[in-house]
Parts: structure tokens; C-alpha cells; sequence
């Protein structure tokens, strides 16, 4: 079927609409609130269209002004690419919708948040669509200085306090990636990935590159111990902006660095491609247990969210051994599903979390006082987004745990078998925890403010969606399969068309 | 982007749909209904059970002429989401729609004037959705989601009363169903693995596994059992049924004879029959074990009982020691053990569910929660105490009442495979059953009445109770003397447990 635009032209729009409404938004403030939603409405419609293209024609990979690298800049994109770009578009969507309920009763933060938000959601889409390591590496600035910006929105001591530190860790983890760019760029004249991975060689150099380039990413992903940074940054930013850090942010360093490992190192062989994924997955491990312990002991809801996601992060990392050096695909499909429905879960309840601050003034768990009544809608959309955090099923949660634990029972790596399950059951003591003092009426009842509608819903539709991925398999494991991102090396992926 | 269903499937994809639908539809709307619309809620909860029974009829009827009803949807590759009806769901399937027409009429009469009935009314619906799921699930993928669904659905039900102690039983019950899905998780993946299906076969799947993964295969048995056994209340599993008796009577009633309990004793009828196949697992060694414990749980549930006084708590430790028969009927292996089993599965939850319904009744018309406090009460709540006795009778195990059909068979299968332990059970239980019941039935007749009931409530008239609240016990008592009575008859419970026997696990 002839189409009007091509995969070149969503690509390309997938990276200029954000740029241009945030530079509208920077300018026409009055106008944000509809600019906004507008641009995350053609946003979705291009990444359904580049999803569409996908999926007939294969992966895609365009010279952008017609420079072909190593020269021009290249967009490209693959199963991978796509399926988080989807995310992306779906979380974008649900937190525009709700920023301008969030943020009316606070149109000082409502002046920086558009433009900001926007240029966050141009860095990811770039991120997510960039080719060659120099423009990753500016993406990945874009992006951790305008979530940085972002965190410091609330103006609170203890927000501005956990935003420098933000600001900090992510400076120092794109340094350390940028280093590694620079080693590679050295040794064998490029940062075009797909160049790069026919060139490189195991030796010093390519293990230098790798592993600082790793400890960057996992800085700025919050693996443990590197998570040090996060419970205090999510749980003080604005409700909608814990939510896109959380659902969307570490995933684009996630993202890279598991980008980096399958096209350029995993191949490479020797001791550190050997030891690097049990590291991983051990750190994954004990990131799981300790963040949903953590969890559990929290009093405050955006807290215990928070310490929820550096559990959860924990989970993308246990692909790494599983997967083996070479690709096994279920694993790394695992990976993907938990990323996506940790996306839309996280996202989902930290907007009800945002509903509950603004409806009861404060979010200790043990005054929700009988929410559930209150603020059904709400509740709905807390636990469902939890039971997809948990694993429970019908959910993307529940699948993206079904694909790990096979491939661990496969291989029989009891061990994460078991870390994956008891992941599961404390993170329904947490989930668990909120609902049942939100059942329970506290001794002096509470007055509540009104939430909108708008807000109540958006958060509702981010949680439908993490349950509905359950279902997606359909479309969505041919999609993860476009290009081969788990199998076939870039470098041949890059003529396929 | 969501597929349909498969458009291909054979027209009578659409009952087992619908079955679903009829509670999962009106569940949903009922949410969104205002607190007062008291009218309208009612409709949809009556007009959604009937039209369920009628589905369920019409099933029986099909299936019993040898027709086939299967849905299917894809959920990974290799593995769907599959409702397929066979004999066995339509046991449990006509158990759970019929007890849900009456629990429901009771539920009605029961909340009148007390807050959240929508959202009552709402998780009600989802939860029999989730059971009638779990009695239709075609393999094992299907029967955990639609296991764990019930215990989601069941949680917002016993925290409904919102107190600090529901809050407890609410965090209490979870903790076991949680860990026992984790478990239950566990167990099918595992399986998943080495056998490559999960669908359900009449005589299971995993014969061939039996000499190369042997320890495998009794180690998913064991999984397999725990994740089930906590909601079926196999000691030592069985600590959050008492608790959860916190709940409303009408939940309890769910709990106890329609849904979860049951979902958990289908389980293991599953497991032992559909998934290993019983010869497969009295081969492995398993079924030996299993058989102990059901016997344990039997007596455990029973000395137990004796020594409560609140009459609730009576109850659950009563149901521990009953849904163990199913148990043991199964894990006996033999064609007449496995009737009696299974017929247990429908006569444990028409009689318990009478006494529920009595024991709610008395609670709620004169505010008696003991024992101790029912001296004389068959004088002033004689209907009620009619429909209790006639459920003692049966737990007890005295013809004509249904219990005793089950013991019968039990017994007799137990013989049948050479074995005279059971027997020994089974008189025990019967002896406990008596001792822990006959006294409540002489205080209830013989003693006098107080000069006071503890919270009288007046329903207008010489009535002794609300119409309501009165119908469904007298309906599940007069039920379980015609099942018991006419046990000979065609499409009675003992009758299809026949058929399954016959033409699912013992073909010749």
C-alpha cells in the first residue's frame, strides 16, 4: 500500500515534533498546555507509523540530509528501537494529558515544565533512534540535563538537594561514557555502530572502552550499588515528573548500554564478556531483593514507589546471564517485556500517587483512609499498574516473568529462578501494603480536595495499558523481532535495505 | 491491534465466552452504579446468575450429548489462553452458578442499608468470574491466571468490612495466596520446560518425562500441590481460612463452598488427574503422600473445631477438615474413591454453604456469634435451624442427606484399593463431626431461650427473619436431601462424577 509518509519521514519526525513544541512551548507559555498534548498526540501517531513501516519492510536506516555515515548523521531503527519508542509515546501521552491538571495549582512550575519535558522526550526519541556513539553521547547529555532541570521543578530543600545530586551522578556517567567513546573512536576511527562492530577486536582497548562506557550506563541506570541517587530524586520531583524518570529515563541508558553489549562486546569473547553478565546479573539479584525490602519498609507512597523501581531495574539486568554470551532470545525478549510494563506500570502509579498527594495533601501510607472509597478510579489504577509490577497475571509484568523464569528453569540457574519469584511476593507486600490501608478508615476521617478527572483517568489508561501487554504478543513478538536486535550483529542489519 | 478470537472456531466458542461475560459484565457495571441505585444493581446481579445457570444448563446439556465447547486466545507463542468445557468444569462450573444465584440473593438481603455495596457487588461478580475461569481452564497457563485473578478478586471481599482486624485477615490471607501463586508459578513454568505443554489431557501429559526426570517431575508435584493446597486448607496451609472468617457471612459462604476453597481442591483434581495423570503420579509415589495429608487435615480440622466457640470459626475448621475428602478421594486411587471425591466437591459446598447462610442469619437477626449463645434459639428461628440441622445431618454423614453419599463412596474406594485406613478416617471424622455439631443442634432445641438475644432485629410481623436471608439456606437444605435422596437419578452430582470417572480418567 502506498503511504503518504514513509519510515524515513516518521523517523525523522519522531526527533523534530518534540524539538519544535518545546521551543514553541519556551515561547508561547499560554499556548503550552494544548501544544503539549498536541505534539505527544502526533508523536504516538509517528511512532505508529514507524511501527507500521517496520513491521512490513524491515529494520530502517536513513541518512538524514543525505550524508551517509561515517560522515552525516544517520536515524535507525529495529524491533528494539521501536518497541520502546512505543512506550515512550504511550507514558508521553498519559503524562501530558495529566501535567496540566497536576500543574494548575502550580503555574510557576507549569512555565519550565513543558519545554523541558519536551526536550527530554526529543534526547529519548534521538537516543532511541541514533546510530552512531558521538550522537548518543549527545543525547545522553540532553538527556540527563533536562531531567536533572526537571527534578529541581518542585523547588523544595530536600527536591533541589536531590537534583544537584542527580545532576552530578548523570554528569559524571555521561564523562565516563563519553571517555569510552573516545577510546573506541581512537582505536578504530569511528563511532558509527555499525562500523564499529566489524571493526573491533578483543584487546585493551575495546575492554577499556567497555568497561567504562558500562559503569557510566549503570550510574545512570541505578543499578545497585549505583542507586543511591534515585529514591530521593523520584520521590521529590512533581508526581508526573517521578513518573517519566522512572518509566522513561533509566530505560534509555538501560537502552544503551544493552544496545553497546549486543552489538559491539558481546561478541568479543575473553574473561570481561565472560564475567561482566554474572556480575550483572548477581548486582540484578541483589537489587531485586533489596529494593523490594526496602520498599516494604517505607511509610511514604512516593518513596516506596521509588525504592519499587530499583527493584524492578534489578530485573533487566538478570537478562544479562541468562542470555549467555551468545544471544539467547528469550531472555533479552523477558528483558524487553519488563521494561515496557515497568514503563507503564511505574508510570501509572506514580500518577495516582500524584493523585493522592493532591487529593489528601500528603502520602503517608498509613493515613490513605479509606481511598478506595474515595478515589476509586484512582486505587484501580494503583493496583493494576501493581499487579504488573508483580507479576501477576493477565499482565506485561506476568509475561515478561513467565520468558525469564523459562529461560532460567532451561538452563537451570535455580538461583534466579528464585530471585524472580521472591521478587514477585514482596512486591505484592508492598503493592499490598498501600491497598489495604487504603481500605482501612483512619481514626479522624479526612477531607479530600477534588482530583480531576483528567488526572484520575490518564493514570487509569497507563495502567490498562501495562495489563493489556499482556495480551500483545500477537503484534508485539514479531515486532521485537524486526532487524534481529538480539541476534544478528548491526553491522549486517545496516543493507538490509 | 488486540486479536480476536479466531474467527475460524466452531459456533459453540461462544458459550464458554459468555459464561465469563454473564459475571464479568455486570461486575464491571456495577462499579460505576451510585450507591443508591439499589434497583438497578439488583437487576443486573439476578439477570447476570440466571442467564450464567442458564449457559451453564445448556453446557450440560451438550456436553453430555458429546458436544465439544472451546475458546481460545493467544497469549505467547506456543501457549494460549484456552476455555475448553469438559465434563469436569461442568461439575465445578453448575456447583459455583448455582451457588451464586442464592449466595447472591442472600448478599442482597444480607447488606441491605450497609455502606459499598457497589463496590461489594462489583468484586462479587469478578470473583465468581474468576472461578467459573478456573473451572473452564483447558491447561494449566489458563488455570494459574484465572487462580490468581480469584485470589485478587477475593482480597478486596475480606478487607470489605474495612476494620484493623479485616485489614490483618486481608494482609494474613494474601501473604499465603501469594506465596502459594509464586510457587504454583514455579511448578508450571518448570513443567513448561521439560514437557514443552501445559494442556490438559485426560490422562496427563507427562508420562514420558517419568524415567528421564523422575525427581523433576515429584518436585513440580509437590510445587504444584502447595500452590493449590493453601487455598484447598491443607494443614499446614491452612491458617488464614479461620482468620478470614472476618468477612461478611455472604463471603464466607463465597469462600467456603463456591469459590476459593474449591478452586484450590479443583486444583489438586486437576493436578493428580489432568496434568500427571493418576496412574503417572501413584507411579511416581506421590499420591501416597497426598493421601496422608488430606487424612491429617481430616482429623486435624475436626479436633479443632471442637474447641470453638464462635460459631464462624466452627465453621472454617469444619471446612478444612471437609474439602480434605475431596482430597483424599483423589489421592485414593481408584474409580470409586475418585466418584466419592468428586461428589464431595458439590455436597461439601451445598451443605456448608447452608450452614453459613444459618449461621449469618443468626448473626444478623439476633446477634448471636457463639456457640454458647444459642441456647433455645430453634424456637424462635425454626426454619433456620431446620435448614442448619438438615446441614449437620450431612456433614455428619447420615443418609439420606448428601454427605453420606460421599462417605460411601469413599469408603468403598478405599477398599476397592485394598486399603482400610481411610475407613478408619472416616468413622473418626464422622465421630468428631458429632461430637463438634450435636451439641450445638440440643442447645439450639432443647435448651431454653435467654430472657434476651444478644442484638435483636425486628423484620416486621411474626417473621423470623427477612424473607431473603431465609429462602437461600432453605433452598441449598431441601437441595442437599434430593441430591442425597435421589443420588441414582440422571444429571445428579453423583451421577456426572460417574460420567467423569468413566469417560475421563478410568477408560478402559
Amino acid at each position: 500500500m502506498p503511504m503518504l509518509l514513509n519510515g524515513a519521514d516518521w523517523a525523522t519526525a519522531l526527533v523534530f515534533v518534540p524539538l519544535l513544541a518545546a521551543l514553541a512551548c519556551f515561547l508561547v507559555p499560554r499556548a503550552a498546555d494544548w501544544l503539549g498534548v498536541l505534539a505527544a498526540l502526533l508523536i504516538l501517531l509517528a511512532t505508529l507509523g514507524l511501527v507500521q513501516d517496520l513491521l512490513s519492510d524491515g529494520p530502517l536506516r536513513v541518512a538524514v540530509g543525505g550524508w551517509g555515515a561515517p560522515l552525516g548523521i544517520d536515524l535507525w531503527a529495529d524491533g528494539l528501537s521501536a518497541a520502546l519508542l512505543l512506550m515512550t509515546a504511550l507514558v508521553g501521552l498519559g503524562v501530558s494529558v495529566y501535567a496540566p491538571g497536576y500543574f494548575a495549582a502550580h503555574p510557576q512550575q507549569q512555565r519550565w515544565f513543558w519545554p523541558l519535558w519536551l526536550l527530554l522526550w526529543t534526547a529519548l526519541n534521538g537516543l532511541y533512534l541514533s546510530a552512531d556513539l558521538f550522537n548518543l553521547y549527545v543525547m545522553l547529555e540532553v538527556l540527563g540535563l533536562s531531567a536533572a532541570a526537571l527534578t529541581a521543578l518542585s523547588g523544595s530543600a530536600t527536591g533541589l538537594n536531590a537534583a544537584m545530586r542527580y545532576l552530578l551522578v548523570s554528569l559524571l556517567g555521561s564523562a565516563a561514557y563519553l571517555l569510552g567513546v573516545a577510546l573506541l573512536y581512537h582505536g578504530y576511527g569511528t563511532v558509527d555502530i555499525a562500523l564499529l562492530g566489524q571493526r573491533i577486536e578483543a584487546g585493551a582497548v575495546a575492554t577499556t572502552a567497555l568497561l567504562v562506557m558500562a559503569a557510566g550506563l549503570l550510574l545512570k541506570t541505578a543499578l545497585l550499588p549505583f542507586h543511591f541517587w534515585l529514591p530521593p530524586a523520584h520521590g521529590s520531583a512533581p508526581a508526573p515528573v517521578s513518573a517519566l524518570l522512572s518509566a522513561l529515563v533509566i530505560k534509555a541508558s538501560f537502552y544503551l548500554l544493552l544496545r553497546l553489549w549486543l552489538d559491539l562486546f558481546s561478541g568479543l569473547g575473553g574473561l570481561l564478556a565472560a564475567l561482566l553478565p554474572e556480575l550483572l546479573g548477581l548486582l540484578g539479584a541483589a537489587a531485586v531483593l533489596w529494593g523490594s525490602v526496602q520498599a516494604l519498609r517505607q511509610r511514604r507512597l512516593k518513596l516506596l514507589i521509588a525504592y519499587s523501581t530499583v527493584a524492578q531495574i534489578g530485573y533487566l539486568f538478570l537478562g544479562f546471564p541468562l542470555a549467555g554470551v551468545q544471544a539467547e532470545e528469550v531472555a533479552w525478549r523477558a528483558v524487553l517485556y519488563l521494561a515496557l510494563a515497568h514503563g507503564l506500570a511505574k508510570a501509572a502509579m506514580f500518577l495516582s500517587a500524584g493523585n493522592l498527594l493532591q487529593f489528601a495533601g500528603h502520602d503517608r501510607i498509613a493515613d490513605l483512609d479509606r481511598a478506595v472509597q474515595r478515589l476509586p478510579l484512582t486505587l484501580t489504577a494503583f493496583v493494576l499498574g501493581g499487579i504488573s509490577i508483580m507479576g501477576l497475571p493477565p499482565s506485561g509484568g506476568f509475561v515478561g516473568k513467565w520468558l525469564l523464569l523459562e529461560s532460567a528453569f532451561t538452563q537451570g540457574r535455580w538461583g534466579f529462578a528464585i530471585v524472580v519469584l521472591l521478587g514477585g511476593v514482596l512486591a505484592a507486600g508492598y503493592v499490598f501494603k498501600v491497598v489495604g490501608y487504603a481500605f482501612t478508615p483512619t481514626e479522624i476521617a479526612q477531607e479530600g480536595e477534588a482530583v480531576p478527572l483528567r488526572m484520575q483517568w490518564s493514570a487509569l489508561l497507563l495502567a490498562f495499558g501495562a495489563i493489556l501487554l499482556g495480551f500483545s504478543a500477537p503484534w508485539l513478538w514479531p515486532l521485537l523481532g524486526v532487524g534481529d536486535p538480539f541476534g544478528l550483529p548491526i553491522a549486517e542489519v545496516g543493507a538490509a535495505r | 491491534m488486540i486479536p480476536a478470537i479466531d474467527a475460524a472456531l466452531p459456533p459453540n466458542a461462544w458459550l464458554p465466552l459468555l459464561v465469563l461475560a454473564s459475571s464479568l459484565l455486570p461486575g464491571l457495571v456495577i462499579f460505576f452504579l451510585a450507591e443508591q441505585r439499589y434497583w438497578t444493581r439488583t437487576l443486573l446481579n439476578l439477570a447476570g446468575s440466571l442467564v450464567k445457570l442458564l449457559l451453564v444448563g445448556a453446557m450440560l446439556w451438550g456436553v453430555f450429548h458429546q458436544q465439544q465447547y472451546a475458546a481460545s486466545l493467544p497469549l505467547l507463542p506456543g501457549l494460549d489462553l484456552v476455555l475448553r468445557v469438559r465434563p469436569l468444569s461442568l461439575l465445578f462450573l453448575s456447583l459455583s452458578a448455582g451457588l451464586w444465584l442464592l449466595t447472591t440473593l442472600y448478599a442482597i438481603g444480607y447488606l441491605e442499608d450497609s455502606p459499598n455495596r457497589s463496590r461489594f457487588f462489583g468484586f462479587f461478580s469478578l470473583c465468581v468470574t474468576a472461578t467459573v475461569g478456573v473451572a473452564m481452564a483447558g491447561n494449566l497457563l489458563t488455570f494459574l491466571i484465572f487462580f490468581e485473578l480469584l485470589t485478587l478478586t477475593t482480597y478486596p471481599l475480606v478487607v470489605h468490612r474495612g476494620t484493623e482486624e479485616a485489614r490483618r485477615a486481608g494482609q494474613i490471607y494474601l501473604a499465603h495466596t501469594v506465596i502459594a501463586g509464586a510457587l504454583l508459578l514455579a511448578g508450571t513454568v518448570w513443567l513448561y520446560t521439560l514437557a514443552g505443554t501445559l494442556t490438559f489431557t485426560t490422562q496427563g501429559f507427562v508420562a514420558d518425562l517419568v524415567e528421564r526426570h523422575r525427581w523433576s517431575l515429584i518436585a513440580i508435584f509437590v510445587l504444584l500441590i502447595i500452590g493449590v493446597g493453601v487455598k484447598a486448607a491443607l494443614v499446614p496451609l491452612q491458617s488464614w481460612l479461620p482468620r478470614a472468617m472476618v468477612a461478611p457471612a455472604p463471603v464466607s459462604a463465597l469462600l467456603h463452598a463456591v469459590a476459593v476453597v474449591k478452586a484450590g481442591a479443583f486444583g489438586i483434581v486437576l493436578i493428580v488427574y489432568d496434568v500427571f495423570g493418576v496412574e503417572v503420579a501413584a507411579e511416581l509415589g506421590v499420591t501416597k503422600p497426598l493421601a496422608l495429608v488430606a487424612a491429617f487435615t481430616i482429623l486435624y480440622g475436626s479436633v479443632r473445631a471442637l474447641f470453638q466457640d464462635n460459631l464462624k470459626r466452627r465453621l472454617a475448621f469444619s471446612t478444612v477438615s471437609q474439602v480434605s475428602y475431596i482430597v483424599l478421594g483423589v489421592a485414593i486411587v481408584g474409580p470409586l474413591a475418585t466418584v466419592g471425591g468428586l461428589v464431595h466437591l458439590v455436597h461439601q459446598g451445598v451443605m456448608k454453604i447452608t450452614l453459613f447462610f444459618c449461621a449469618g442469619n443468626l448473626a444478623e437477626t439476633l446477634g448471636i456469634h457463639k456457640v454458647s449463645e444459642m441456647n433455645g434459639v430453634g424456637r424462635r428461628m425454626p426454619w433456620t435451624m431446620l435448614a442448619f440441622s438438615i446441614g449437620v445431618f450431612g456433614m455428619i454423614g447420615l443418609p439420606p442427606v448428601a454427605g453420606f453419599i460421599s462417605k460411601w463412596y469413599l469408603g468403598l474406594g478405599g477398599l476397592e484399593a485394598g486399603l482400610h485406613w481411610p475407613l478408619f478416617v472416616l468413622a473418626g471424622s464422622s465421630l468428631l463431626n458429632a461430637a463438634y455439631f450435636l451439641p450445638i443442634l440440643h442447645r439450639a432445641w432443647f435448651c431454653e431461650p435467654p430472657e434476651a438475644w444478644p442484638e435483636e432485629r425486628d423484620f416486621g410481623g411474626n417473621k423470623e427473619t427477612a424473607w431473603l436471608l431465609l429462602l437461600p439456606p432453605l433452598v441449598t437444605a431441601a437441595l442437599s436431601l434430593l441430591i442425597g435422596l435421589f443420588a441414582s437419578m440422571p444429571f445428579t452430582p453423583l451421577e456426572w462424577a460417574r460420567l467423569i470417572a468413566e469417560r475421563e480418567f478410568y477408560q478402559p
